[in-house]
């Protein structure tokens, strides 16, 4: 299939490994593992496979063809709330994208996965934990609009917090605004998988997490409402290690499937050829897809 | 400790004061106009020094505050209402009540959340705070109003979605996204009103709504104040400092276009007069049904997308 125009502008490339730290402690077993092993791993540990939080330019270059061309990627937080704790809000955010090599908390754009074009966004926890402000709201939404427009399907891994408390209410509402994309992209006929990665919580489990068609999880991945420690302040008592887990959703009937990194990409090829086809798919084998009609728009610039 | 109630407590002493001197000059003839006098300008003094300027830490309070109007108050006042039952799955979940109901004689879909008043009805409406089969019961009456056409009223008073083991392990996330999700997609008239605490997602998945309307002292937030403290600084008994922070009055709302209408409650906070403050909301409510009824369904859907498209767009 010939790769649209849109698609060709960048390469995915894996975040470089930094020379520095070499080694890694696996959180789990304790292993130190040396980080290029680890890497090539997909971060998954080489002694005990516990899986490891992914950056989000690691997790495309993992997932995608060849290019991922990046939206939304001009976006910046302002500072609504004029926040201020140990450290101005706008300091905290400088930080973050120093320690991350990020903009913001997700990373939202178009690429193909096994043939299949498609809208994917991915979220960091490196970034303010992953939370939900304004500007993972508005690329969310932007993400979803446009791959409606284009008849694309959307892919969404999610890592986060919840909603980010020191943009306050303004960031509560982004449930609301992706809410309402995702609902106009579905009732028009796109196909939406959901990867919950660890950890998922709050704000943004209780939106488009869990709008998906298709609700998938990491293995072994902390998903929930509220957070574990608020849970056992309310109850008085302590939680079983399995907990929130994506196994524990999974028994409990909230998820699809759980599955580990190493079969993750297969495994969305094979749903997202499901999907082909579809009320709306732009690579419709059925040749009564309305959109692959109408010319692909061009890529938007980032200013 | 709510500490709006504390400091009502001199001015309830002072209130008892001059009807007991205003009992007694009626019985006697001496003559006490200018100590019943004084005593009322010391009382206006006071109430004006408490509730003049409220900190946003005094709004909470006043939002929680034990005789504040809840929830099943204002479906109490409705003209006319009948209950719906339950989620259709598990259970029926008593922080929600909700069902048919009339107001002003137009039909429309009543749903509140309702902490309850005494402590055993407090035990019985989980103190307000929904389970996913109250979520789910949402849905239920969003899709049944959407189905017949009739507009959906509901009044928001939470301090959050409930964080139990049993709410994780039926998917609280889901329940709420999906409440959401019928709110988005419904095509009646929504009117929302905060008339206590909007405490985080669990008050959001009944207030995706065309109008959001908000009592002068109810507070809306990202987080309650302790869930904010908690999670930033790893201390709840912070939350004064992040009631601050959080930006959570009505001001701050309407200022951030977040709330469509700020509706102003008597001095002293709502349950000074209660019958008053419903009859002020419910006009409120009855005024916004009025307004978005004439609005073609289409572009309802089109302007509610719109509504909240454009919150946090401008900053980003």
């Amino acid at each position: 299939m010939p790769m649209p125009e849109w698609l060709r502008l960048r390469r995915a490339q894996p975040v470089p490994v930094e020379d520095a730290a070499q080694w890694t402690k696996c959180p789990k077993c304790a292993t130190m593992i040396y980080r290029p092993d680890l890497a090539a791993n997909l971060w998954v540990c080489t002694t005990c496979n516990h899986h490891f939080r992914m950056h989000a330019f690691d997790r495309i270059s993992m997932l995608v063809d060849a290019d991922f061309n990046e939206i939304g990627g001009e976006l910046a937080p302002g500072d609504p709330l004029g926040w201020t704790d140990k450290v101005p809000y706008p300091q905290k955010l400088e930080r973050d994208r120093e320690k991350s090599k990020l903009s913001e908390g997700v990373v939202c754009g178009f690429a193909s996965i096994g043939g299949h074009p498609l809208a994917l966004a991915v979220m960091d926890f490196n970034f303010r934990g992953g939370t939900m402000g304004t500007v993972v709201g508005e690329r969310i939404a932007q993400l979803f609009e446009r791959a409606r427009e284009r008849a694309l399907p959307c892919v969404v891994f999610t890592a986060s917090g919840g909603a980010r408390m020191e943009e306050g209410m303004l960031a509560l509402m982004q449930m609301a605004k992706t809410t309402m994309a995702v609902r106009r992209f579905h009732d028009d006929g796109g196909y939406y998988i959901s990867v919950l990665t660890d950890p998922t919580t709050g704000g943004v489990s209780a939106s488009f997490a869990f709008q998906a068609d298709v609700v998938l999880a990491e293995a072994r991945a902390a998903i929930g409402f509220a957070g574990r420690r608020v849970i056992e302040q309310t109850i008085r008592q302590k939680l079983p290690d399995n907990f929130q887990t994506a196994e524990f959703l999974l028994e409990k009937g909230a998820l699809d499937m759980v599955v580990e990194r190493d079969v993750l990409k297969e495994t969305l090829v094979r749903l997202l050829d499901y999907g082909v086809g579809g009320k709306r798919s732009a690579n419709g084998r059925s040749g009564a897809a309305v959109p692959s009609a109408v010319p692909v728009p061009p890529a938007e610039t980032p200013a | 400790m709510n500490v709006i109630v504390e400091r009502e407590k001199g001015l309830l002493q002072l209130e008892q004061r001059i009807d007991e001197l205003k009992a007694q000059a009626a019985q006697q003839p001496v003559d006490m106009t200018a100590e019943i006098e004084a005593l009322e300008t010391k009382y206006a003094q006071i109430q004006r020094e408490i509730f003049g300027t409220m900190t946003p830490w005094q709004r909470v309070n006043m939002a929680r505050h034990p005789k504040r109007p809840i929830g099943s108050d204002y479906i109490a006042a409705l003209d006319q209402f009948d209950e719906l039952h339950g989620d259709r799955h598990f259970r029926d979940d008593h922080a929600i009540v909700g069902g048919f109901a009339k107001l002003n004689g137009r039909r429309i879909v009543a749903i509140a959340q309702d902490k309850g008043r005494d402590t055993k009805e407090k035990v019985y409406r989980n103190f307000g705070m929904p389970s996913p089969e109250g979520y789910r019961k949402v849905i239920r009456l969003v899709k049944l109003a959407h189905h017949l056409g009739l507009p959906i009223v509901t009044f928001v008073d939470t301090s959050g979605a409930d964080p139990g083991i049993g709410s994780e392990e039926r998917a609280q996330s889901e329940a709420i996204a999906q409440s959401l999700s019928e709110l988005a997609e419904a095509r009646v008239p929504i009117v929302a009103s905060v008339v206590g605490e909007g405490g985080s997602g669990g008050a959001l998945a009944l207030a995706l709504a065309d109008r959001v309307l908000i009592l002068q002292h109810s507070v809306y937030s990202v987080a309650s104040p302790e869930g904010a403290a908690a999670i930033l600084w790893g201390d709840a008994a912070r939350a004064e400092e992040a009631a601050t922070r959080l930006k959570l009055t009505s001001d701050d709302l309407l200022a951030f276009g977040i709330v469509d209408e700020v509706i102003p409650e008597p001095i002293g906070g709502a349950h000074r007069d209660a019958a008053g403050t419903i009859g002020h909301v419910l006009d409120a409510v009855d005024r916004a049904l009025g307004v978005l009824s004439a609005i073609p369904s289409a572009e309802l859907r089109e302007r509610r997308y719109a509504k909240f498209r454009r919150i946090g767009a401008a900053s980003a």
